[in-house]
C-alpha cells in the first residue's frame, strides 16, 4: 500500500486526515487493475482492450495471467473504441482502457457513435484522468471529458473518489447493460468510506452532514472536500460533503436537498469549470428555482500552468486550505 | 437464386430504391445503385442470417460502414423479409424507426453507422469476438472510396492482419466517385490492391455488378488473413443518365426523372427475361 503523495497534502491536511481516521489508500489505477483482473478471472467473457496502455493501465499482470482476454490494438484509440464496441455487440464484456486524454478526445466520435448511439454495453476506462500527468502538459490532461461525455445519450459517466468507489464502479460497469465511462487517476490518496458504505451508480454518497455549506465533489477531489469540511468545523462552519461519483446521470435529489438545506454550495472537480459537474449542479439547482450562494471550483478557461498534479491542485484551490477558504468567502465570513 | 434470377431481382430492387428516395425526398442515389448488387449477393447468397436468425449469436454479421447508402440496405432487408416493404414509405419521417443512416431500430441492422471510418474497427471487434468464442461466424463490412481517407480504416487494416482475422471481409464499393468528384482528384486511394496487400490482406478484385464474380470472391474466406474485395462498380448503375455522374451522389430524382429511370429498369428486366427465353 503506497502512502498518499506527500506533496498532495500539507502537514496540516495530513493531520486532519489522521484525526478523521482516514486510512491511506492505494492508487485507484491499481484498484481498477486488480478489480478488473478478478472479474475477468471469474468470467471468461470479459475482455480488456488496450492501446499500448497495459503498462500505464497496470494491466501487465492481467495480460500475463489471462492472455486470451487481453486484446492489444497498438497506439490507435479510434480502433480501440470501435473494437470495444464490436466486441460488446457480440456479447463480450469489453473494457477499452486508455489514457483519458486520448480516449475521450481522439476517439470521441467512436464513443458517441459506436458505443453510445448503437447503445452496446461496452466500457471505456479513462486512466490517468484530469491532470494526473501533471507537468507533461495539456496534451496529456483530460479536463474536457466530463463536459463532452455529459452530452452523449445512453452513457453513464463515473469518476470514483477512492478505492472503494473505483472497485464498485468497475463491478457496476461489468454488469451494466449500457455503455459506461469510468475515469480516475494514479495517485495514492486516502480511503474515504467505512465498511458499511454502499455504492449505486447514479446515487450520491453523503460523507459528512452539515447545513452551512455543501461541498459537492466528484472523483479524486472528494478527499480534499472532506478534509476542508473538517477544517471548517474547527472554525465553526458545518459543511456537508457529498461524493457525486456519478456525474451522469446526476443524483438530482441529493443536489436539490443540499440546495434547499445549505446556505452555500461549492462544487469541486478535476475538470474544466466549463461543462462539468459544477455546471450540471448549477443547472439542476436553477431549474428547480434554487439559488444558494454558489461557486464552481475546477480548472479555469485558460492554459494550465506547469506543475505536478499536486502543484496544479494547490494552484487552482483544490486543497483542504483552498476549499475551506473559498467556502468561507462564499459564506461571507 | 441463380445469377439470372438475382439480376432480375436487382432491376426490381433498383426501382424500389429509387421510389423510396423519391418518396422520402432525400437519399444517396448514386452510391445506393452502385452497391446494390453487392448487398444482393451478400444477403441472398453469402450471409448466414435471416429474419428467423437475426438474434442468433452464431449469425454472420454485416456492418454497413458507408452508412449513407442506407436506402440500398433497407431495400434488400425488406426483400429478405426483415420488415414489411410498406415500412420503406416511412424512411426519414417524423418518429420513424427508419433513419437516414443505419440504426439498430431497424430489424436486421447490426450497428448504427453514418460517420465514415467506423465500420471496419467495429467489424474487427466482432470478428475478434467470434475468434475468442471459437464461433464460426463471419463478419462483413462495406466501405466507400472516399471513406478510405479516414485514418481509422488504416488502424483497423493493421490490426486485422496482425490478428489474422480470416473471418473478416471488407468490400469496397469502388465506384471511384465521391461527393466532390473523382476520388483520384479529391484524395487518391490508388494503388488500392497494393496498399491492402501491403497491410497483410488477401485482395480479390471483381466486377461489382457480376453475380458470379461477387459470389466467388465473397463465398470463401482467405486462409489466415482478412479479405479485401475491390468491387469495381458504376455509381448510379442501371440508369443511363445517372451512371458515373457525380451530382447523383445525393440528388433526388424529379417525378419525370423517376418515371424515366423506372422505365429504363423495366426495359432492362424485360430484356433479361427475353434473353433467358
Amino acid at each position: 500500500m503506497s502512502a498518499p503523495a506527500s506533496s498532495m497534502f500539507t502537514p496540516a491536511a495530513r493531520a486532519v486526515a489522521a484525526r478523521l481516521g482516514l486510512k491511506p489508500g492505494r492508487p485507484n489505477l491499481e484498484e481498477f487493475a486488480d478489480s478488473l483482473q478478478a472479474l475477468a478471472a471469474a468470467d471468461r467473457n470479459l475482455v480488456a482492450v488496450t492501446s499500448d496502455s497495459r503498462g500505464s493501465g497496470k494491466l501487465a499482470p492481467f495480460g500475463r495471467a489471462l492472455p486470451a482476454q487481453l486484446v492489444e490494438v497498438g497506439i490507435a484509440e479510434q480502433n480501440l473504441v470501435g473494437i470495444t464496441a464490436g466486441l460488446a455487440a457480440c456479447g463480450k464484456k469489453a473494457f477499452g482502457v486508455s489514457p483519458a486524454c486520448f480516449l475521450t478526445a481522439r476517439a470521441l466520435e467512436q464513443i458517441k457513435n459506436d458505443l453510445c448511439y448503437s447503445n452496446v454495453p461496452g466500457v471505456v476506462v479513462g486512466i490517468s484522468a484530469g491532470v494526473s500527468y501533471g507537468a507533461l502538459g495539456s496534451t496529456h490532461h483530460s479536463l474536457h471529458d466530463l463536459a463532452a461525455l455529459r452530452a452523449i445519450p445512453n452513457l453513464t459517466v463515473i469518476a470514483p473518489a477512492d478505492n472503494f468507489e473505483t472497485r464498485e464502479a468497475i463491478r457496476y460497469a461489468a454488469r451494466a447493460t449500457r455503455p459506461v465511462y469510468v475515469r480516475f487517476g494514479k495517485a495514492a490518496l486516502f480511503d474515504l468510506h467505512g465498511p458499511t458504505a454502499a455504492f449505486e451508480a447514479g446515487r450520491a454518497i453523503t460523507l459528512r452532514g452539515g447545513r452551512d455549506v455543501a461541498l459537492l465533489a466528484t472523483g479524486e477531489t472528494v478527499v480534499h472536500a472532506l478534509l476542508a469540511a473538517a477544517h471548517l468545523e474547527d472554525r465553526g462552519v458545518a459543511a456537508r460533503v457529498v461524493s457525486l461519483h456519478t456525474v451522469k446521470p446526476l443524483d438530482r435529489p441529493a443536489v436539490l436537498t443540499a440546495g434547499r438545506e445549505c446556505r452555500a454550495l461549492l462544487t469541486v472537480e478535476e475538470h474544466s469549470v466549463n461543462g462539468g459537474l459544477g455546471e450540471a449542479v448549477a443547472s439542476t439547482l436553477l431549474q428547480a428555482g434554487l439559488h444558494p450562494a454558489f461557486r464552481i471550483v475546477g480548472f479555469p478557461d485558460e492554459d494550465t500552468v506547469t506543475g505536478s498534479q499536486a502543484d496544479l491542485f494547490r494552484h487552482y484551490g483544490i486543497s483542504m486550505e483552498g476549499l475551506a477558504e473559498t467556502a468561507r468567502q462564499l459564506l461571507g465570513d | 437464386m441463380t445469377d439470372h434470377e438475382l439480376s432480375l431481382q436487382a432491376t426490381i430492387l433498383r426501382r424500389r430504391l429509387l421510389r423510396l428516395i423519391h418518396h422520402a425526398g432525400a437519399g444517396h442515389t448514386g452510391g445506393g445503385l452502385s452497391c446494390l448488387d453487392i448487398l444482393n449477393v451478400l444477403y441472398h447468397r453469402v450471409l448466414r442470417v435471416s429474419p428467423a436468425t437475426a438474434a442468433d449469436p452464431g449469425r454472420d454479421r454485416y456492418v454497413q460502414s458507408k452508412g449513407h447508402c442506407v436506402e440500398a440496405l433497407y431495400t434488400v432487408l425488406a426483400d429478405c423479409g426483415f420488415f414489411p416493404d410498406a415500412a420503406l414509405d416511412t424512411v426519414g419521417e417524423y418518429q420513424s424507426p427508419f433513419v437516414g443512416h443505419p440504426t439498430r431500430k431497424t430489424p436486421g441492422v447490426e450497428m448504427n453507422t453514418g460517420a465514415l471510418g467506423h465500420g471496419l474497427p467495429i467489424s474487427l471487434g466482432m470478428a475478434m469476438a467470434a475468434k475468442l468464442d471459437s464461433a464460426p461466424y463471419r463478419v462483413f463490412t462495406l466501405l466507400g472510396d472516399g471513406e478510405l481517407a479516414e485514418g481509422s480504416n488504416w488502424e483497423a487494416a493493421m490490426a486485422a492482419s496482425h490478428y489474422r482475422l480470416d473471418n473478416l471481409a471488407a468490400v469496397l464499393d469502388h465506384n471511384s466517385l465521391q461527393i466532390t468528384g473523382p476520388t483520384r482528384e479529391v484524395m487518391s486511394n490508388e494503388p488500392l490492391g497494393d496498399k491492402w496487400r501491403a497491410f497483410g490482406w488477401e485482395v480479390r478484385t471483381v466486377d461489382g455488378h457480376d453475380y458470379a464474380q461477387l459470389t466467388g470472391a465473397l463465398a470463401a474466406p482467405a486462409a489466415g488473413k482478412p479479405l479485401f474485395v475491390i468491387a469495381n462498380t458504376v455509381k448510379g448503375k442501371g440508369v443511363s443518365f445517372m451512371e458515373n455522374v457525380g451530382s447523383w451522389h445525393h440528388r433526388v430524382p424529379s417525378d419525370g426523372e423517376l418515371a424515366q429511370a423506372l422505365a429504363e429498369l423495366s426495359a432492362t428486366e424485360q430484356s433479361l427475361r427475353e434473353a433467358a427465353g
